[in-house]
């Protein structure tokens, strides 16, 4: 038998998306201010007007595991920052530390040029794998950080305690900083070495942020209505627990 | 050909997502041949992924970037040691020795080097943010610490009782972080599943 409350809050879910899409086609949301976001969408246009290099780096999530889905955010973002700097003299750079995600985010780098119509500027090598397993992607991803003129790293994925090396690489090189994971280690390493941190759920409203569109903005409200759901559940059950009802 | 990747996907997506909820047996069987041929072609993608590592390193000699040498080694070992690999196997003592005499060390040595960083970023945070909550997360860091530190006299005084309480108020946060992870998570997977955002080159 089917799990009657997941299916029931998929099902939720999938209703609430379809209804904000299309509230906020017709009025667009508006969210507090994340600094970290304000900060990225400020360097994207010093990275064009400097003629400096922008890296994202995407972690090494698999994507045949629920901690893929958040190089999935990465992937989301990568199209739209590719889009928006695909005109600069040096086109962005992604790396991964997975093959499947490094061949997604080519992909997703040809989609942003096609889209910017510059797709004749699109190399392939500007989507990177750095290594397979944790520290030999971090360590073939130093070397972008350091020696490709880089003047912003967006973080954003599945990353381990390994992205220690790549937060003291940005760190060394002066270069701003944007980083969030679905981690709570790689968290609580961002929390300590970033300027502004990003915690939590945050890294999925980075679409919203950069304005990826509409459904990126119904998601986010789509999660807060749930989120306000689970904690009036929680709520209930501890009131329903303490009156010794279950 | 963008419209029938998405078509695939989409399909792919649903039909997974059933197989996984509604327990029919033609839906089970549909669910586990979708995900043997995706598990091949992330198999092919590790491959080609190779080709790129080697690609990438191959440009920067080409262009004579800085750090080429390393790449040009990168790309040589690379060959090698795949080549033996193919020739003998996995198991052959000369492959196991390249694993544990080459990989294992360097990626420890990585993970000392790591923790050295991770220290320094912790004495620097106060410079960076000096705020009430970069000073309870280094003061949380410090009792978690020194509770489970081995002294020369012993455990500390209290020091389950620093475990406990500090157990309780990360377990917490911990829980509503990922409470919230796990709703980002829910959305995307519905995006992509829905076509709405296609990394797959669809859009």
């Amino acid at each position: 038998m089917p799990d009657p409350l997941a299916l029931g809050l998929l099902v939720l879910a999938v209703i609430l998306l379809l209804v904000f899409i299309f509230l906020r086609r017709r009025s667009p949301a508006v969210f507090r201010l994340i600094d970290a976001y304000e900060r990225l969408n400020r360097s994207i246009g010093l990275a064009v007007e400097n003629g400096t290099r922008l890296h994202v780096s995407l972690g090494r999530g698999s994507l045949f595991t629920a901690r893929g889905v958040s190089a999935l955010a990465g992937l989301a973002m990568l199209r739209r920052l590719a889009e928006r700097t695909s005109v600069s003299d040096r086109p962005p750079v992604a790396t991964s530390g997975d093959a499947s995600l490094a061949i997604l985010s080519q992909d997703t780098l040809q989609s942003g040029y096609r889209a910017a119509g510059a797709e004749e500027q699109y190399r392939f090598t500007t989507g990177r794998l750095t290594g397979l397993t944790p520290f030999s992607y971090a360590a073939g991803t130093l070397p972008t950080i350091h020696d490709e003129n880089v003047s912003t790293n967006v973080l954003l994925g599945d990353f381990g305690v390994e992205s220690g090396l790549l937060v003291e690489a940005a760190d060394r090189e002066n270069s701003d900083l944007i980083a969030a994971s679905d981690d709570l280690s790689a968290q609580s390493i961002f929390y300590a070495a970033t300027q502004e941190p990003l915690i939590g759920e945050e890294l999925f409203a980075a679409g919203a942020y950069v304005g990826a569109g509409v459904a990126h903005e119904a998601s986010l409200n789509v999660q807060d209505v749930l989120r306000w759901l689970i904690i009036l559940a929680i709520l209930v059950g501890s009131l329903l627990k303490f009156a010794g009802a279950i | 050909m963008r419209v029938v990747t998405a078509a695939i996907a989409i399909a792919a997506g649903l039909f997974v997502l059933a197989g996984y909820f509604f327990p029919i047996a033609v839906l089970a069987d549909l669910r586990m041949r979708l995900i043997d041929g995706a598990i091949l072609i992330a198999g092919m993608a590790v491959l080609v992924g190779i080709y790129n590592l080697i690609a990438v390193q191959m440009e920067k000699i080409r262009t004579r970037q800085k750090g080429s040498t390393y790449g040009g080694l990168l790309a040589l070992s690379l060959v090698i040691t795949f080549g033996f690999g193919l020739l003998y196997g996995p198991e052959n003592p000369y492959i196991r020795l390249t694993v544990d005499a080459i990989i294992v060390p360097v990626e420890a040595s990585l993970m000392a080097i790591l923790a050295v960083s991770l220290i320094y970023a912790s004495i620097r945070l106060l410079r960076r943010r000096a705020n009430l909550l970069s000073m309870v997360f280094l003061s949380a860091a410090v009792l978690a610490l020194v509770a489970v530190v081995p002294t020369p006299l012993g455990p500390i005084p209290g020091d389950r009782a620093i475990s406990s309480f500090l157990g309780m108020l990360s377990g917490g946060g911990a829980r509503g972080l990922l409470l919230g992870i796990a709703l980002g998570t829910l959305l995307t997977g519905l995006r992509v599943l829905f076509g709405v955002d296609r990394p797959y080159g669809g859009n």
